[in-house]
């Protein structure tokens, strides 16, 4: 009998304020430890908390940029719990009335497993709320004794808590990887995972379709995609082994141990706090006016999803390139900037020299951007926002191959110079000798001695066998040091063999 | 000197008739003297108090001086002075040296004003008759064996025993008003957001108001100019014009409405002060003021609503008193939870450990509409109740506290008691309006009678208008106890 998976996450995403979320104290990541740490973050008697006006208009983007309803009025509440790395004994977050309502994200879920095809999906988002982070512990590093640094202690956070609305691990990491390209692009968040500017806890049950929710465990802190794909595969198989062979499932806490890809609790439900939440006195209520939401409705770039769409209803891109030039915004951005550089140059078109096309050029920019360039930024280990060429660079590229004055392979060798050396295309061409033959008295005299040097083969060819084209072709760039213009050497080839 | 009005002491440091560092010393001495009997404060420091005295010399000097340069304060050692010895009145904060100044301290500090010590206080600013405090009982100046009140009873001790030239104090439910009854002093409590809480160690955050504690309304005004103030570093500070809480001090109290709510006259008043109050009130009339009488319905549920409120908010505010980073920690602990255990049980005194219980109790899973939920709305029909009222009155008026100073131990066994001495008190922090108290006379045993007086929001230079009117027609707030070294 089948199970359904039934998966829903909560995400911490530290927002991208260059100070804390209630003290003037800065977010760098990294520093000694507690040299960040003020007043406020080591909760010295007396001090109070200050909202951080940048933390709210960040938590709003990311309401707009989901389509949620944002609250005219929030409220901060505190979280009871004694922690070391918690100096107030409470955490100052958002409880019954959050910043974010219900909104909806819509995720492209392709499945690593099994013959499936890429498929839409609208993962609901229950709500968003504002919080302070925690510092950290620091077990280990002397006998006996934990460490405290709370630097990080009040930076930030965004809690997005999303509906049980995914099927599958796969739809699950979509969901997160969706989020997390989501939460970069509108700027709000830098996205770094090792760092834990976004931390994952995933609540995984499982149940006979049709029937209740099942009882849920909620594996804490996943911070890699990959991880989080082995941990609930781990997690459903524990939880359908678990029922199949008659035991029943506990609510509780686990943690995903990457070295043996297995999960284990942490605590179950029994011991599980009771945080007495009230509300803030030391804050007012949260209130957005109308003119608040528009000055940050105005900073919102246009969203991935509606990118998408563009592109293909604009540039005739198929949905599978689409979403890979809106991996990111600066796949995107980069994929833009060529396009437009590119089209301003007033280049004729690449397939037919009397109407310039858009979706010509996107086409071919497209090609680059998902072939060539980030085949190079893999073999680096970059990502685009490293990446050491420019679109006006990769532009003046593909404006040299629609004028026909290098070839397309000639242009990788164009491409590859300037990613390692850096330079200007037509000086790269000049030096490297790279200009592309079309004379045509020099193209017919190459052709002529390839005939003459292959009788046999063209005898061949003129009794019908046409897949011999490419051979001659071969041989003639090869002759040509590959710098024949191919449209040309086709057509003088052509008319040469037929005789 | 020692009887002087802040004005008069001012004007003799510009005039050079006594110098900031004679003056600062005089009271020094006096502290030095009286302090061991009296114990108003828990710390003083000649050292710093004297540097600041000598800078402040050298501005009379050279005629920076403004109107407290050079006068020595005493300040409640609920707020953080750097480099001083911050205590709360608790074992918590025995060793605790506050690195930075409470935004009160800075405003202080900026008006050249010399800190003279940290006055004693209730642990946490818990209680009503300075019994709580670590640091040992303060004594009434008028009779040794009565409290002084609290929570603010060091600084009412101080004022009314000439141990300094005027005090701060924080009030949460009448802790600057029922000292300065009981002790015969004058003292402002003025609506909640006017002094900024930077600084100010919280017990109840949406209740505690810093305020002025001296000697006549006229000084009261004097010392709310320096402290009140913006502060963007406190949330709940009101970002309002800076105003001159003197400017009305002499207008005549003619067509003044005084509303007497009848709740504050009821069964548990005592005889002797329920004398003295209408007796002001009677003065009052004579100065032109006429009566009316109105009723806060919801007062009684006051003092209940307060031990459901207040605590809830201090048991999560005292939570940062762990252990980890400052302050008290046990000597002996097997393991995390045994340290918290242990360094909150020994640190905090019996008061506090009851209102954090209380507190986390009402704020439970289960318990939480039931208890808090319901005092917040009990809250807004007490503030509603002042509205209403003030549709019908100026200023409202009555006793600050049931009876006049009690006995050392009288009602240490009993909480409730206890609590109920701030019965009058407690509705106006509910609602954040501001209160005073005056002296009114003297009661059975002679022992000071406070008046209190309740106004509008943002109604303090009215107030202590009122307040001053009655000062110049009356002498109460003149008499000083014996055996103080006069």
């Amino acid at each position: 009998m089948q199970w359904e998976i039934v998966i829903g996450l909560e995400v911490h995403t530290q927002l991208s304020t260059s100070s804390k979320i209630f003290s003037g104290a800065s977010t760098t990541y990294g520093a000694e430890p507690n040299t960040q740490a003020d007043a406020v973050s080591i909760a010295l008697p007396g001090v109070l908390p200050v909202l951080n006006k940048g933390a709210v208009e960040r938590a709003i983007k990311f309401g707009l940029a989901v389509g949620a309803h944002i609250a005219p009025r929030s409220v901060f509440a505190r979280k009871n719990y004694f922690y070391p790395d918690l100096p107030k004994g409470y955490q100052i977050s958002q409880f019954d009335l959050p910043v974010v309502g219900q909104g909806a994200l819509t995720i492209q879920v392709e499945p690593l497993s099994g013959n499936a095809k890429p498929y839409e999906k609208v993962v609901r988002i229950t709500r968003a709320h504002l919080e302070e982070d925690a510092g950290k512990s620091i077990h280990g590093e002397s006998q006996g004794v934990t460490g405290v640094d709370l630097n990080r202690a009040g930076t930030p956070l965004l809690e997005i808590v999303s509906e049980p609305d995914m099927r599958s691990a796969d739809e699950a990491v979509a969901y997160a990887k969706t989020l997390h390209s989501l939460v970069r692009w509108i700027g709000i968040c830098d996205g770094n995972m090792q760092e834990g500017s976004f931390r994952c806890d995933v609540n995984v049950s499982v149940r006979r379709p049709g029937e209740p929710l099942g009882t849920r465990r909620e594996i804490k802190n996943l911070n890699s995609f990959k991880f989080m794909q082995q941990a609930i595969d781990y997690e459903v198989q524990w939880q359908i082994d678990t029922l199949e062979s008659g035991g029943k499932i506990h609510q509780a806490t686990i943690l995903f141990n990457p070295d043996t890809g297995e999960t284990r609790a942490m605590r179950s439900k029994e011991d599980a706090h009771d945080y007495r939440y009230f509300p803030d006195p030391d804050l007012l209520p949260l209130d957005i006016t109308p003119l608040m939401l528009e000055q940050v409705r105005a900073t919102l770039p246009e969203l991935p999803q509606a990118k998408r769409e563009r592109y293909v209803a604009n540039y005739a891109l198929s949905p599978n390139d689409a979403n890979a030039l809106t991996a990111s915004k600066e796949i995107s951005d980069f994929f833009e900037g060529a396009h437009k550089s590119l089209w301003s140059q007033g280049v004729g078109t690449l397939t037919s020299p009397e109407t310039p096309s858009a979706e010509a050029y996107a086409a071919q920019v497209c090609n680059w951007v998902t072939g060539e360039v980030s085949a190079q930024l893999k073999r680096d280990g970059l990502d685009m926002a490293q990446c050491p060429i420019i679109p006006e660079q990769l532009s003046s590229i593909l404006k040299r191959i629609a004028d026909g004055t290098i070839s397309n392979s000639a242009a990788k060798d164009v491409f590859r110079t300037m990613w390692s050396e850096g330079g200007d295309t037509d000086a790269i061409i000049e030096a490297k000798g790279l200009k592309q033959v079309s004379d045509s008295g020099a193209i017919e005299k190459i052709v002529d001695e390839i005939i003459a040097a292959n009788a046999d083969k063209v005898a061949e060819y003129r009794s019908g066998k046409d897949k011999l084209f490419g051979f001659f072709v071969g041989l003639a760039m090869k002759a040509s040091k590959g710098k024949a213009n191919p449209a040309q050497l086709n057509e003088v080839l052509k008319r040469k063999l037929a005789g | 000197m020692l009887n002087s009005s802040l004005q008069q002491i001012g004007s003799a440091l510009r005039a050079r008739k006594i110098s900031s560092v004679e003056l600062t010393q005089l009271y020094l001495d006096r502290v030095a003297a009286l302090n061991p009997a009296l114990n108003a404060y828990i710390t003083t420091n000649a050292g710093l108090s004297l540097a600041q005295a000598r800078e402040a010399d050298a501005q009379l000097a050279n005629g920076k001086a403004q109107g407290l340069t050079g006068i020595p304060i005493a300040q409640k050692d609920i707020f953080c002075a750097k480099d001083w010895r911050t205590t709360c009145g608790s074992k918590m904060l025995e060793n605790f040296i506050a690195p930075y100044d409470a935004h009160v301290i800075e405003l202080f500090n900026k008006a050249g004003a010399v800190n003279l010590g940290k006055t004693n206080m209730d642990e946490f600013a818990m209680g009503s008759s300075n019994e709580t405090s670590h640091f040992g009982t303060v004594k009434n100046p008028w009779n040794r064996s009565a409290v002084p009140g609290g929570s603010s009873g060091g600084a009412a001790c101080a004022v009314a025993a000439r141990l300094c030239a005027a005090a701060t104090g924080t009030d949460t439910g009448g802790s600057i008003r029922q000292p300065a009854a009981l002790c015969g002093i004058s003292g402002i409590k003025p609506t909640y957001g006017t002094v900024s809480r930077y600084g100010m160690i919280a017990f109840a955050s949406s209740l505690d108001q810093a305020g002025p504690m001296a000697r006549s309304a006229e000084d009261l005004a004097l010392l709310l100019n320096v402290m009140s103030g913006f502060d963007e570093r406190d949330s709940t500070s009101l970002q309002r014009d800076k105003e001159d809480y003197a400017r009305d001090l002499n207008k005549p109290l003619a067509g003044l409405r005084i509303g007497l709510p009848k709740e504050f006259f009821a069964e548990g008043l005592a005889q002797d002060v329920a004398g003295s109050v209408n007796a002001a009130i009677a003065e009052y009339q004579k100065l032109g003021a006429t009566i009316v009488d109105i009723s806060l319905p919801n007062s009684r549920l006051a003092v209940p609503v307060y031990y459901v409120l207040a605590p809830a908010e201090a048991s999560s505010n005292l939570s940062r008193f762990d252990g980890v980073r400052y302050g008290y920690r046990a000597p002996e602990y097997s393991d995390l939870a045994d340290m918290y255990e242990k360094s909150r049980a020994q640190g905090f005194g019996a008061e506090v450990k009851r209102r954090i219980m209380i507190g986390t109790y009402v704020l439970s899973h289960g318990y939480y509409d039931a208890y808090y939920l319901q005092a917040q709305k009990i809250r807004r029909l007490i503030a509603q109740d002042f509205t209403d009222a003030f549709r019908q009155c100026d200023v409202i008026m009555g006793p600050t506290s049931p009876g006049t100073a009690f006995n050392l131990g009288e009602k240490g066994d009993d909480p409730v008691q206890m609590y109920l001495s701030d019965i009058y008190t407690i509705a106006v922090n509910l609602a954040g309006l501001p209160g005073m108290s005056i002296p009114c006379g003297f009661g059975a045993s002679d022992m000071p009678v406070g008046l209190q007086i309740i106004g509008n929001y943002f109604a303090e230079a009215q107030m202590l208008n009122v307040a001053h009117q009655y000062q110049l027609a009356t002498d109460h707030h003149d008499r000083a106890p014996q055996n103080i070294g006069l």
